[in-house]
Order: structure tokens, then sequence, then C-alpha cells
């Protein structure tokens, strides 16, 4: 199966954003392939509210299964959530698994007035009510398959389809 | 025979002293430590870890501050923290500490947090603890007797990295009463194992244990001299109360050879850092323009114990 070009979706992604956001507008990326997307997306649509980062090792459901995985990254919220639209933005969409897990953390900084979800990918699967108002791009995958994102030494993102 | 503290697949199952941890679980625990600090600064000051865990600490001995930074640190891991002060309990009507392990166990405890006069006694519930098929069931050492309080070290050596960044050119010494002390030992061990290339130790000969030399540190009896171009100072309380014996003269006399004074710290390189475990004798071995002083990060220390100790029980908890 020949992968979407990344970058492109990430332009694409950003349009589709344009018309859609309040001012004061805050993004949130979740690590790692998250933060990469949200913050081209920053800098395509020039927001003035600095880009959030969560990392949502800590509010994760599958934690009494798995433990904490190496390489925790801190989260990072440098605005006032209190009142604040926000959007998650994330790399690709699966089981919804993450975002409530970033939901869950977000409100734990304040009570935003909305959260919205930007995602480059959904390849469905969900388990969750989760419903994002922005794709890039819809594919449906086997549940054997991660499609994961990555970024070049150049810091190219670039999707890749590998065994689950 | 494997490390009592590691489970079949050489993860962390308890935390009982650092003497064998490898350096990659040492750093492993510092690292995951960093995040937990930003904890602190939120709206809401929570994390949904150990939601519907069990924590008891089990001091047989007293303790304020280390006792309060675990139960803050489980608290904020929304674990359900118990605090049994058993120096006034069960102890004194007869009951064994495996006794009192069991009847904790039965009430479905997760992890204990230990604290004993006796060295060894966190070892012996954790033995137990696999005897009885409660592999679950985690122990952290808190301090026991004069042999480890390894999470005392390691918030010491989140605050050297905080500060310094990295071990490996550093000159570090350990000054006071190293016989009764067991945040020493920790201490030593963590610094070898993280590759600091000069440790010291700092004190009187009665107050010097013997061997420790064999630990891979340089003695020093004259503080002026043993304090030379160090990048950290790292005193220890003098124990009064494990004092036993005329090991020393006087408090009075300790504080003139072996006070920190803002006079000897000259001798330290100009960006060293005072460190301290608590609680200080000011004027006994720290003077207050020290201890107050620019130099000084024992406050800091406090703090970080709180994101270092959150780790470890994550790290407990999800193994």
């Amino acid at each position: 199966m020949v992968m979407p070009d990344a970058e492109r979706l990430c332009l694409a992604l950003a349009e589709h954003l344009r018309t859609g956001l309040h001012p004061d507008t805050a993004l949130v990326g979740i690590h790692t392939g998250g933060v990469w997307v949200a913050e081209r997306l920053h800098a395509a649509l020039g927001l003035k509210t600095p880009l959030g980062t969560l990392d949502v090792a800590f509010y994760r459901d599958d934690f009494s299964r798995s433990g904490l995985h190496a390489q925790l990254k801190p989260s990072d919220i440098p605005f006032d959530v209190e009142d604040r639209p926000i959007v998650i933005v994330d790399d690709v969409l699966y089981t919804g698994r993450t975002i409530r897990a970033a939901m869950n953390e977000i409100f734990d900084y304040g009570r935003p007035a909305r959260i919205d979800l930007a995602v480059l990918i959904d390849r469905g699967g969900r388990e969750l009510p989760v419903c994002p108002r922005w794709v890039a791009h819809a594919l449906t995958l086997d549940p054997d398959k991660n499609l994961q994102l990555e970024r070049s030494d150049a810091g190219v993102l670039s999707l890749r389809l590998i065994d689950a | 025979m494997r490390n009592p503290q590691l489970n079949s697949h050489g993860e962390l199952q308890h935390l009982l002293t650092i003497d064998g941890l490898p350096r990659e679980i040492l750093a492993a625990i510092l690292d995951t430590a960093a995040p937990f600090t930003e904890v602190a600064e939120r709206e809401v000051k929570k994390l949904p870890l150990l939601r519907g865990k069990s924590v008891f600490n089990l001091f047989f001995e007293n303790s304020t501050r280390t006792r309060t930074t675990f139960e803050i640190a489980a608290k904020r891991l929304s674990a359900d923290v118990i605090n049994l002060n058993i120096s006034t309990s069960s102890t004194a009507k007869g009951e064994t500490l495996l006794d009192t392990v069991d009847n904790l166990c039965a009430m479905q405890a997760d992890m204990f947090v230990v604290r004993h006069a006796a060295s060894g006694a966190p070892f012996l519930i954790a033995q137990h603890l696999a005897a009885m098929g409660l592999e679950h069931i985690h122990v952290i050492n808190a301090g026991d007797g004069r042999h480890a309080h390894p999470t005392q070290g390691l918030l010491d050596m989140y605050t050297i990295r905080h500060y310094k960044k990295d071990f490996t050119g550093l000159t570090v010494a350990i000054i006071g009463d190293l016989l009764h002390s067991r945040v020493a030992r920790s201490q030593i061990h963590a610094l070898t194992a993280l590759g600091v290339p000069e440790l010291r130790v700092i004190g009187p000969k009665t107050l010097i244990p013997t061997d420790v030399a064999q630990l891979g540190v340089r003695v020093f009896h004259d503080m002026r001299a043993g304090l030379k171009d160090v990048d950290v100072v790292m005193m220890l309380r003098l124990q009064n109360e494990r004092m036993q014996g005329a090991l020393l003269p006087s408090p009075q006399e300790f504080f003139k050879y072996y006070g920190l004074t803002a006079d000897k710290l000259e001798c330290a390189r100009p960006d060293a850092i005072v460190m301290h475990p608590g609680p200080m004798n000011r004027g006994v071995e720290i003077d207050s323009a020290v201890a107050d002083g620019p130099h000084a990060v024992i406050l800091p220390q406090v703090t970080f114990g709180i994101a270092v100790r959150m780790a470890v029980m994550s790290m407990l908890a999800g193994n």
C-alpha cells in the first residue's frame, strides 16, 4: 500500500483548520508525532498562543498492564486553559484511547471553552466515541498493522506502515 | 542469586537499596522523575497512575519529611495512603513485623513504604511477600538502620544532575557522620554507579567507617583539604540520637572542625552546590549563613524528592 505524503497532508490539514479557528485557539500536540504535526500547523496558521505539548503516558488506561514507557516527555501547557478553545493534534487516530487520555490531562490544567480534534490520518477502529473535526486523510487498516509518522534528520515527515 | 529488587524480566520490583542496581535503572528513575516535577505547577496536582491502589506508610521509626514526601507523592498519583505510626501501635503490643505485614496484606495493600531501625527489615518483608506468593505487592525502603535510604540517594542524584548536568567530571565530598549514616551509603553507591570520578568523604576518624576506602572513596580528616575544588558538598546530619559512647567531645568542637562555614566553603569551587538531607542541626554540622546562602540547594532537594518518589512508585506499580 502506498502511503500518502505526510508533508502534503500537513498543509492540507492547515487549510482545513484555517477557516474554523477562534483567535484565542491553542493547539496541543500529543507526543511524539502529534507534536510534529502541531508544529507544522502552528507555523502555517500563524497562531499567537504558544504551542502546547502532552505526553499522555500518565493518563493511559493500559498503565496497569504495560507500565510506563522509557522515554517520557514532560507535558508543557504554556497558556491558561480556562475558557480557551483548544485543538488537540495527533498524527494517527485509531482507538480513541489516546485522545480520551489527552482530554483528561487537559482538564487537570483548567476548564477549556471547547476541545476539537485534528488528525493527519484517521485509520478507523474506534473503541471510544471520539470523532475528529478535521481529518487530512482517512483510510481503513487491519488491526495487525500500525501506521507511524517518522521524521528524518532533515526534519521531513513521512508515514510508514509496520506490523503491529 | 537474582537481585531481590528485580523481577524475572530484570525490572524493578522493590526498591530496597541502590547497591547493586545497574546504572541503566538509576538513570531511568532520574529520567522518569523529570516529567513528574511539572505536575506541581498544575491547577490539579494529581495523576491517575495509582488510582485504586493502597499505599501503606509503615514507619517503625519517627520521620516527618520522608513520610510526608512519600505521602504527597502517593497522593499526587491518586493512591489511597494509609499512615501507620507503628512505634506507638501493634508492635508495642507485641506483634511481630511479619504479622503486621500479613494483616495489611489481608487489607489489600499494594505497596509498602517501610522505615525501620533494623537494617534489612524492608528486605525481610520483600522476601516474605515472595514466599507468600504476593509478588504483586511492592516494597520501598524509606530508611533501614544504618543500611540504606535509597530514595534519599536518588533525590540527591536528581538534584546534582539538575544543577551540574553530568556526573562524569565531578568532584563530590560527603561530610560528617558517615558511621551512622544510611544516607551516605546510598549516596556513595549511587555516585559510583553514575560515574563520579572523584568521591571524597570528610570527617573525624571516630565517625568514618574503617573500611569505607574499599568503596572507592578518598578519606580526608582535614575539612579544608577535602573541600579543595569540590563541585558538590553533601553534608550529613550529626546523628545525635544514634551516638553511643564518646565518639565526639562535643557538638561545639565538631562544628569547629567539621561544621560547614562560609569560610571553609571558599575552598570549594565558586559554583559549588551545598546539599543536606535534613533535618539540619544549625551550628553543629552547618552554619546558618551557608544553609541559607546562595550555594545551598537544600529546599529544592525536598521538592525534587516528591518527583523522584512519584517516579519510583509509578515504575514499581507498572512492573
